[in-house]
């Protein structure tokens, strides 16, 4: 970073400080007209109904945790348990299945390493809607409809190629010497990967679950058409918020805001691997 | 060297060709496919089971409503889906929808991307602040474009008309008069995001001291941005564009939320879900479906010509 101060330096030899400042003021502009919207609605979220209305928009408007109220009180919460539940142990899932893969697919490669590799990457290119009318008669043949379990694996299974990829890129870092001890004290396979290579690669197990997780939380097309009242997530419930019903903007924001906080927390957290986790590991 | 090869997978290729026993070598070659197996069986039955039952369906004449006519339908779902008015101008509408979300995101998402690549003051939290867009859920994000920024009556737009130009200000219904452009604008928003993260990473892996060597010769900055930055970029750009393609080509909550595909906004996706969840014509769907594969395809062996040198050295 220090370098690149450097080179503005060098390669700027004439320019004056001024020009940088406005390069910067113009980044900080930049970033916050990006992140109003979130703000407003942080706002928004927080006026009574008949505030959140006004047109001039009445900023300073008293707080109140009406709009939260209002909310909860359409009964949101199984709809946030299923996406929890949903979202927790498809990651889990996938984490289970991609680990050993990624393992053989970077440390100890199979032949054709890379043929298996696109052929994940191929799957992330298949357009769902594509595969949801059989998925759909699938789950109504089996009564797997509105079960949350199908949910689970269809999230496992988009993700999946996502968390190889991931995984793998990170496996690829692993030291050496580490994996030869492993071998020479004769470590089977469960046993390397559970105690050897894991607790090396922790930092990008964890952040390969978050953008799983993330992914699994945002989806919205499975999920609206293969679950009802029982197995419904916490999307599905917003986009009962889709028609106009009156005063109703401060709800509004605030469920847009409550469902959206985990992937805000899981996405901050996770901020320092989220281009690797989203290039699917081609970027670092 | 033996320990080299044992290791680092692009030089692996093969079992050295001097290993006794073919037998011990296979039970070697499935000791490593183990760990595989689970994942790639679990996403072949997951993943392409169900499209090849799309492609059979394709070919079926098969409405819920009139089960007693199922059967053979040859290709006339690809006939009527390819002559319908609306397929057409869903298949248009999905064309333009990807192309300005993902050229105006890139470009709006280069442009960040280099502000950013300076130091300055507040850097990391203006790159927070950038990506806070992006971790919205897409459904909240749409209903926040739809109901908070959009309204006409009460929407932040408006009310900024208001503010700045009083009482005569003007009120435009956004959405009613330009539909797709409200849905791009809510899509460049999540996107740009998105293209920023990946530029900012190219940029900050910029061989630096040939940049810096450049600038003592006294190269000026438009050159080294058009002759060594923008090349080095290239990958990087062509990623990030298929890779956006990719999820855009596929969106649906922000059409579904914002305009519920009305206004001549429906594209394929929800076209498609249309046409299976409210119409229940599924030989149709499936046919609509093959269509959208076809396109993906060619867009991605395509675009993955070009970007496969980025995950080919990552393979390294």
């Amino acid at each position: 970073m220090s370098a690149q101060g450097q080179v503005t330096i060098v390669t700027g030899k004439k320019r004056n400080r001024s020009g940088g400042m406005a390069l910067s003021a113009l980044a900080w502009v930049v970033g916050v007209l990006f992140v109003l919207p979130v703000l407003w609605m942080a706002l928004t979220s927080f006026h009574a109904e008949p505030d959140a209305a006004k047109n001039p928009p009445d900023i300073a408007a008293p707080l109140t945790l009406d709009g939260y109220r209002s909310f909860f009180d359409t009964g949101p919460w199984p709809s946030i348990a299923n996406s929890l539940t949903a979202s927790i142990l498809s990651t889990v899932l996938v984490i289970l299945l991609a680990f050993p893969a990624a393992y053989a697919l970077s440390i100890k490669p199979v032949k054709k390493w890379t043929d298996v590799l696109f052929f994940f990457l191929s799957t992330k290119m298949l357009p769902v809607v594509a595969g949801l009318l059989p998925i759909y008669l699938f789950a109504q043949f089996t009564g797997l409809l509105d079960n949350i379990w199908l949910l689970i694996v269809l999230y496992t299974s988009m993700n999946l190629p996502i968390a190889v990829w991931m995984l793998r890129s990170f496996l690829a870092e692993v030291p050496v010497e580490i994996l030869e001890a492993a071998s020479v004290d004769g470590a089977g396979l469960v046993r390397t990967l559970r105690s050897v290579v894991a607790p090396v690669v922790t930092p990008g197990i964890a952040s390969a679950a978050l953008i799983c997780f993330i992914f699994s939380w945002n989806e919205l097309l499975f999920a609206r058409v293969l679950t009802g009242t029982v197995a419904q997530t916490a999307p599905v419930f917003l986009t009962g918020f889709v028609t106009s019903q009156g005063l109703f903007l401060a709800k509004v924001c605030a469920a847009s805001l409550v469902v959206s906080l985990p992937v805000l927390i899981a996405g901050f957290a996770a901020q320092d691997k989220l281009v690797q986790g989203l290039s699917l590991g081609a970027v670092k | 060297m033996s320990v080299d090869t044992e290791v680092r997978p692009g030089r692996h290729a093969a079992t050295p060709p001097n290993k006794p026993g073919t037998l011990l070598r296979s039970t070697g070659d499935w000791a490593r496919r183990a760990p595989l197996l689970p994942a790639l069986v679990f996403m072949i039955i997951v993943t392409q089971l169900p499209f090849v039952v799309t492609i059979i369906t394709s070919f079926m004449d098969w409405n819920a409503y009139y089960p007693d006519e199922r059967g053979f339908a040859g290709v006339d779902n690809f006939r009527r889906v390819l002559t319908d008015a609306n397929t057409r101008q869903a298949i248009l509408v999905t064309i333009l929808l990807t192309a300005a979300v993902v050229l105006i995101s890139l470009l709006l998402g280069l442009c960040i991307a280099l502000l950013l690549d300076r130091r300055f003051r507040g850097r990391g939290v203006v790159r927070t602040m950038m990506i806070t867009p992006f971790l919205v859920v897409p459904v909240a994000a749409a209903l926040l474009w739809k109901h908070a920024l959009y309204n006409p009556e009460y929407g932040l737009f408006n009310g900024v008309l208001t503010w700045i130009f009083g009482d005569n200000a003007p009120q435009p219904d956004w959405i009613s008069n330009q539909p797709l452009w409200s849905v791009i604008f809510a899509l460049v928003w999540q996107w740009t995001p998105f293209m920023m993260l990946i530029l900012l990473a190219g940029l900050q892996s910029r061989p630096l001291d040939v940049i810096e060597a450049a600038g003592i010769d006294g190269a000026s900055q438009w050159d080294i941005f058009r002759y060594m930055t923008l090349p080095h970029l290239r990958q990087y750009l062509e990623l990030s564009a298929l890779l956006g393609s990719i999820y855009v080509v596929q969106n649906f909550d922000a059409v579904f939320t914002i305009t519920s595909g009305g206004l001549g906004t429906a594209n394929l996706p929800y076209t498609i879900y249309q046409t299976f969840y409210t119409a229940h014509d599924y030989g149709r769907a499936s046919a609509a479906g093959v269509i959208v594969v076809i396109g993906t395809i060619l867009i991605a062996t395509f675009a993955l010509r070009s970007v496969s040198t980025l995950f080919k050295e990552e393979g390294r």
